[in-house]
């Protein structure tokens, strides 16, 4: 589904991500793990061109979205996005939030879109806020509402940035539990995290990052109980 | 006491039995005319060289369009309201009647102003709200539209408010283009009558009244946007 193929990025003079070859196929469930500053989170913005690669490809379906006369938007479309922030549109209603886009883009009228956003809040368990606004919201519900959001275009893939880092420690389960049913549906996802009970329970592929490569691949089983380098080693013994 | 009962009779004399006021509410359609007209062209000229400024940020092929935007955002700015109001009479519209001038004029020197608010407006919205919209595959424009200004107008309300009473106050000159303003016309009235006291006292008297409804609306609409924000920080 995603062919990332020699993929750099430099910001100025320095080089964030050196060269990764890596392939995201239909149904997996790829954690991305690695120290503070390693370039997981650019290497899963330049996935959806967030972060213009300085070099390689990203293969999404087929198309280089490294080539300057694609369609990027309609790529996009199909590529969820989670951050961090949750990043909710503060100014409209949960609801606003989830039809904005559907109907914009001309993927439904705003009759199907509300119809499609009620059905979705309703299975993270918050059918109830429809009318609310962001702020009303806890921490955790804001980013099962961001989740909401990015499924109501009905992506390929789901791409999530640290997803539980800004939340309350007693939030981080409800946020987790919903892309623990998302995986068991069948989506693709690549999820940065630091939640390493997550990633070895959810993940069927780790990739350690480390200085602008993958230094590791592999199961979870492989990454958490049979470390090869060092580096993990290491970096598994600090969060572990 | 001799004094006041000397200035209402006057004030009695001159806008009611000799009817004048009609031409101080005439002054005043003006003044409204124009600073409306204004503040909409102002508004837009501002809310569009903002955009552009926003966009060719990066996208080279904006950066001539971009540096037009400074130069004219640095030439309105460098010269007095009245100098400009006598170029677009006399040089630019010469065969405009002074209340289009007038407008035009106006509106012109205020989207100077406006577009530095409105950037200041974009520029104080979170960098994720874009990054949102773009990662759904809304474009940067449709982003930009539904997402961020919106609420960056929340943010420079009552910047907007400030240059809107500073616009009313600025018409005053409009007279020098032949337009009979609030202004004008109570100067006109002045030159019939000889009564500087009366004329200028109620002419400073309508202005102060303007900018207080004004600064109450301004207040007004402030307060029900924040109990919105209340509302949704409850
Ligand atoms: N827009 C930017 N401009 C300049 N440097 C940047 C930019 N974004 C990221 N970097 C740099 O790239 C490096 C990698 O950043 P990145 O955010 O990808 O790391 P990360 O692995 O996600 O870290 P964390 O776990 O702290 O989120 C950092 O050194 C950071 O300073
Ligand atoms: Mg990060």
């Amino acid at each position: 589904m995603i062919n990332v193929v020699n993929l750099e990025k430099h910001f100025g003079g320095e080089n964030v991500l050196n060269g990764i070859n890596t392939e995201i196929n239909k149904g997996d469930v790829v954690c991305v793990i690695g120290p503070s500053g390693s370039g997981k989170s650019t290497f899963l913005r330049c996935l959806n061109m967030l972060e213009k690669p300085t070099g390689g490809k990203i293969i999404f379906e087929g198309d280089d979205l490294t080539d300057k006369h694609i369609d990027l938007n309609a790529h996009r479309q199909k590529m969820g996005m989670v951050f961090q922030q949750f990043n909710l549109f503060p100014h409209m209603t949960i609801l606003d939030n989830l039809t904005t886009a559907p109907v914009m883009l001309k993927k439904r009228t705003k009759q199907q879109a509300q119809e499609k956003a009620l059905e979705l809040l309703a299975r993270v368990g918050l059918a109830d806020r429809a009318k609310d606004y962001p702020s009303q919201l806890s921490g955790g519900q804001q980013q099962r509402v961001a989740i909401v959001r990015a499924l109501c275009m009905e992506p390929d893939v789901m791409l999530f940035d640290e997803p539980t880092s800004a939340l309350d420690p007693e939030m981080v389960g409800e946020v987790l539990d919903v892309m623990k049913e998302l995986a068991n549906e069948g989506m693709t996802m690549v999820v940065v995290t630091h939640e390493m009970g997550f990633a070895r329970e959810v993940a069927n592929r780790i990739l350690f990052l480390a200085d602008g490569v993958i230094a590791e691949e592999g199961t979870p089983d492989a990454i958490f109980n049979h470390p090869q380098s060092e580096r993990l080693q290491s970096f598994l013994a600090k969060v572990l | 006491m001799q004094a006041i009962i000397d200035f209402f009779q006057k004030f009695v004399d001159i806008f009611i039995t000799r009817g004048m006021y009609q031409m101080v509410l005439d002054g005043l359609k003006n003044t409204a005319i124009i600073t409306l007209g204004a503040l909409a062209i102002g508004v837009v000229i501002g809310t569009l060289i903002a955009v552009i400024k926003y966009f060719a940020e990066d996208s080279k092929a904006l950066r001539p369009l971009a540096l037009l935007c400074d130069i004219y955002t640095t030439v309105v700015r460098g010269i007095p309201m009245v100098v400009l109001l006598m170029i677009f009479y006399f040089i630019i519209l010469v065969h405009a009647e002074g209340i289009v001038v007038g407008i035009v004029a106006f509106g012109i020197n205020s989207g100077a102003y406006m577009a530095e608010l409105i950037r200041s407006g974009i520029n104080a919205v979170n960098v994720g709200q874009m990054e949102a919209g773009r990662s759904l595959g809304l474009s940067k424009m449709q982003t930009m539209r539904k997402i961020i200004l919106p609420q960056a107008v929340r943010y420079i309300l009552p910047a907007i408010g400030n240059e809107l009473i500073a616009l009313v106050k600025e018409t005053s000159v409009a007279g020098y283009v032949a337009v009979v303003d609030v202004t004008r016309a109570l100067f006109l009235i002045r030159n019939n009558t000889f009564q500087s006291v009366v004329t200028l006292t109620l002419l400073a008297a309508i202005y102060l009244v303007i900018v207080i409804i004004l600064t109450r609306l301004l207040k007004l609409l402030e307060r029900r946007l924040s109990t919105n924000d209340k509302r949704r920080k409850s």
